[in-house]
C-alpha cells in the first residue's frame, strides 16, 4: 500500500441537530480516486468541508500525512485543491484574469510570457480557446465551471478535492475529466470527489456509501 | 515528476516573494473587478454628495450656522457612507465562492485581508476624502478647518474600512445583513466620530488640534494591526458553515 495522504478519524458529523454520520474513518492513499456516494442530504458535501479544513467535525480529527490539519493547515492547503458548489470564479474579471489569481493563491506569479502561454494552454485543454479575453459573466454556467477546472491542468495539487465537478458539464468533458482523474491518480496524486455519475473509466475507482 | 501536466509548479518560486504575491494579486483583482461594475463605487459617493446638499436646504441656508454644523455633517455623512459600502467587501467573494478558495489557499491569510480591506480604503474611503473639501466649501467651513477635516478623514477613514470588515466578515454568511452590520459597527465608530469632529471643532476656533490627531493615529496604527487577526477569525466561523 502506498503513502497515507489523508485520514479522518472516528468522524461526526452534523447539521441543525441532526447528525449526519458519525464514527466514520476514511483514508485516501496516493494513487487513489475516492468517489462519495449518498443520497441528497446525507452529508457529502459536510464530509468533504470538513476534509479541507473549511468546516470542523464534532468529533474526530483529520489528519495530512499523519498530522492533524490545523497544524499543517498551510503545506495542507498548498497542496490541495478544492472545488465547491460555487464556480470560485469572479464574472467581472476574464478567464485568464481568475487563472491567473488561482495561480497567485497556489504562491505561483505568472509575470512572463511563458507562463501567459500556459494559462491559454490550460484553457484550451478545457474547451475555452478563443475566450480567454472574455469576462466571465457572459460564460455559461457550464463553461464558467471549465474556468474553474481549468485549474487542475494548470497547477497540479497533490490531492484534489471536488465537490460535484461534472455538474453542468457536458459529455465530451465529463470523459476528459475523468482521463485527467485517472491520470492524476497514475502520477500518485490522490482524488476525492462527490459525483451522482456513475464513473465508468476510472480504474481502481473505490467508493464510499454515506447513509 | 514532470509531465505534460505539470505545467506550473509550485515549488519552483521561492518562499518570499510569495508573501508579496498574495497581497497584490488580492489588491490587483479586487481594483479590476470593482472598475467592471462602476455603479458599486459611486453609489457611497452619491450618498455622501446627497446628504450634504440636502441640509443646507432642509435646515438652513445661514453661512454662520452652516459652518457650525459642517464638521458633524461631513462626518456623519462619510460614516454611513461607509457604512453603505461595507456590503461589497466580502459579500460577492462569499457568493461567488472565491472566498473559500482563498481560505484554502496556504497562503498568509493576514495578508490576504489586508490586502482587500486597503482596496476597500482606496475605493470608498480615499474618494470621499477627496471629494470633501469641496463639500466643505458649500458648507461654509473656514480653510483652517478643512486642513483639519482632510488629516482627520485621511487617518480616520481607514478605521472605518477596518472595523467595519470585521463586522462586514462575522456576519457574510447571513441572509440579511443590514441592520445587524449597523448594530455591531456603529458602536465601535464613535470613538473616532468624536475625535475627529472635535478636531475639526478645535481648528476651526483654533484650538491646537495636535492631541485629537494623536489619538485619531493612535486608533489607526492599533486597528491596522489587530483588525486583520481579528476578521481572519472572523471568516473562518462565518466560512465553517
Amino acid at each position: 500500500m502506498s503513502e497515507i495522504l489523508l485520514q479522518g478519524v472516528d468522524l461526526c458529523c452534523e447539521r441543525g441537530s441532526r447528525v449526519l454520520f458519525e464514527s466514520l474513518n476514511i483514508e485516501v492513499c496516493a494513487g487513489e480516486v475516492l468517489q462519495i456516494e449518498g443520497a441528497n442530504g446525507s452529508g457529502k458535501t459536510t464530509l468533504l468541508r470538513v476534509l479541507t479544513g473549511l468546516s470542523e467535525a464534532v468529533e474526530g480529527e483529520v489528519r495530512w500525512r499523519g498530522q492533524p490539519i490545523r497544524r499543517v493547515r498551510e503545506s495542507y492547503h498548498l497542496e490541495m485543491h478544492y472545488l465547491g458548489h460555487a464556480a470560485g470564479i469572479k464574472e467581472a474579471l476574464t478567464a485568464r484574469e481568475n487563472l491567473r489569481w488561482h495561480a497567485a493563491l497556489q504562491g505561483v506569479a505568472i509575470s512572463d510570457q511563458a507562463g501567459a502561454s500556459k494559462v491559454d494552454e490550460a484553457l484550451a485543454k478545457v474547451g475555452l480557446r478563443g475566450y480567454e479575453d472574455v469576462p466571465c459573466y457572459t460564460l455559461s454556467a457550464g463553461q464558467q465551471r471549465r474556468v474553474n477546472l481549468a485549474r487542475l491542468y494548470l497547477l497540479p495539487a497533490k490531492l484534489w478535492v471536488l465537490d460535484e465537478p461534472f455538474t453542468a458539464i457536458d459529455k465530451k468533458g465529463v470523459a476528459a475529466i475523468e482521463a485527467l482523474l485517472t491520470h492524476r491518480a497514475q502520477q500518485g496524486g490522490a482524488v476525492i470527489l462527490t459525483t451522482h455519475q456513475a464513473l465508468h473509466n476510472v480504474p481502481g475507482l473505490r467508493k464510499l456509501e454515506l447513509k | 515528476m514532470n509531465t505534460p501536466e505539470d505545467l506550473l509548479s509550485p515549488q519552483s518560486t521561492s518562499k518570499e516573494p510569495l508573501k508579496v504575491g498574495i497581497f497584490k494579486a488580492v489588491i490587483g483583482r479586487d481594483i479590476t473587478a470593482a472598475f467592471r461594475h462602476p455603479s458599486d463605487l459611486v453609489n457611497p459617493l452619491i450618498f455622501f454628495v446627497v446628504v450634504i446638499t440636502l441640509f443646507p436646504l432642509a435646515v438652513s441656508s445661514d453661512s454662520v450656522f452652516l459652518s457650525d454644523i459642517a464638521p458633524g455633517v461631513l462626518w456623519v455623512s462619510a460614516l454611513l457612507a461607509t457604512l453603505l459600502s461595507l456590503d461589497m467587501l466580502f459579500q460577492s467573494d462569499f457568493q461567488d465562492g472565491t472566498l473559500e478558495q482563498m481560505l484554502l489557499s496556504g497562503q498568509p491569510l493576514y495578508n490576504a485581508v489586508l490586502a482587500k480591506v486597503m482596496t476597500h480604503w482606496l475605493l470608498s474611503g480615499l474618494p470621499l476624502t477627496l471629494l470633501s473639501p469641496l463639500l466643505a466649501v458649500m458648507l461654509f467651513l473656514p480653510i483652517e478647518g478643512i486642513k483639519t477635516l482632510l488629516l482627520t478623514l485621511l487617518l480616520g477613514t481607514p478605521v472605518l474600512s477596518f472595523i467595519g470588515a470585521i463586522g462586514s466578515a462575522l456576519t457574510v454568511g447571513l441572509r440579511k445583513t443590514g441592520l445587524l452590520l449597523s448594530l455591531l459597527v456603529l458602536p465601535l465608530y464613535i470613538p473616532v466620530l468624536i475625535f475627529a469632529s472635535g478636531a475639526v471643532q478645535a481648528a476651526v476656533s483654533g484650538q491646537s488640534v495636535a492631541g485629537h490627531l494623536a489619538f485619531l493615529g493612535a486608533i489607526l496604527a492599533l486597528t491596522m494591526v489587530l483588525a486583520p487577526l481579528a476578521i481572519v477569525v472572523a471568516l473562518r466561523i462565518s466560512l465553517s458553515n
